[in-house]
């Protein structure tokens, strides 16, 4: 994924004709100022990739310190021994004041219920996708107790997990039988 | 840092209910810009033409004449062009069975309207909080639910 996607982005920069520099797959400097006609060609011509150019620098910290997030709730192997603060602070070389302050402005939540949404969707996908009791999803995602898993997926989306899983599963056999 | 306003439309008969809710967007904190139509089948004449950008949310009052905000619902999920856009049911009732059943109508949030408007703001506000993060954040929109 990571090859085709930097292979796309240096075959669209080149026909551009920009000084770039690749970052990472999600990040690229510009060794130059751009017009606004450079822009609009850039973002055009990564549009139909279904890429979305992120312009300064704040948005990119916010876009680092969610891509930071999600790594640590999917890969529970690099969950951090020290504080999610201190482990965030660490990672994005900023404060964390500096960077729960500014998460704030442009996403309009707060990390901490960032870091519990993004819990929640894995709790949902692997309640809706996998064989996985609550009591395993609960590990996996390193609640202390099944009810505080469940407590937390209520409070966070107003419904039961066995619910949910109900209502996703009537939907689906809605769907499939609709499609035959 | 500015952010563009989202765009809201709220789809109620009630005058008075259009009134509150729109209220209580000006007080919030997140920038909105809130459109109302009076009825279903307005609603379904504004969605559906061309020169319009869609709403980032819908909020869809369940009892209207003319056209009901659950043959409405039908029919945003059975347009290509509509069908993935947010809605939030909008309704009196409280009862399990009409929150299930908007959800299995393919409605994403369930409200409860509140008695009161400091209720009420905080509702809308999480609303729109937890909507943008689907729409910004790479999530699956097929798991979007709320009941609140």
């Amino acid at each position: 994924m990571n090859v085709i996607c930097r292979k796309m982005l240096t075959e669209q920069l080149e026909k551009l004709d920009l000084n770039y520099e690749l970052l990472s797959v999600n990040e690229i400097r510009i060794r130059e100022e751009l017009s606004s006609q450079q822009v609009s060609a850039l973002n055009a011509s990564l549009k139909d990739y279904g890429i979305e150019v992120i312009e300064n620098q704040k948005n990119a910290l916010v876009q680092r310190t969610k891509d930071t997030i999600v790594d640590m709730v999917y890969n529970e192997d690099n969950l951090p021994a020290v504080k999610i603060s201190s482990y965030l602070a660490d990672k994005l070389n900023h404060s964390y004041g500096y960077i729960a302050n500014l998460f704030s402005e442009v996403t309009y939540t707060s990390i901490e219920n960032f870091i519990i949404l993004q819990k929640i969707e894995r709790a949902k996908h692997l309640i809706t996708n996998s064989d996985l009791t609550l009591t395993e999803i609960s590990h996996k995602l390193n609640y202390s107790s099944v009810s505080h898993l469940s407590n937390q997926f209520k409070k966070t989306t107003g419904l039961s997990p066995s619910v949910f899983q109900k209502i996703i599963a009537k939907r689906r056999n809605a769907a499939a039988q609709s499609e035959q | 840092m500015q952010h563009e306003p989202l765009n809201i439309l709220l789809a109620d008969d009630d005058e008075d209910d259009r009134l509150f809710f729109k209220e209580a967007f000006d007080e919030i904190k997140i920038k909105t810009k809130v459109q109302t139509v009076n009825d279903g089948v307005e609603l379904m004449n504004y969605l559906n033409r061309k020169d319009i950008i869609l709403p980032h949310i819908l909020f869809l009052d369940l009892n209207m004449p003319l056209k009901s905000g659950l043959e409405c619902l039908k029919e945003i999920r059975e347009s290509k062009a509509l069908k993935d856009l947010s809605v939030a049911i909008y309704s009196t009732s409280g009862a399990e069975e009409d929150i299930e059943r908007t959800f299995l109508k393919g409605a994403n949030v369930y409200i409860k309207k509140p008695n009161d408007f400091a209720t009420l703001k905080k509702v809308l506000s999480e609303v729109v909080s937890i909507n943008w993060q689907y729409h910004t954040s790479g999530l699956n929109k097929e798991n979007f639910l709320l009941s609140i």
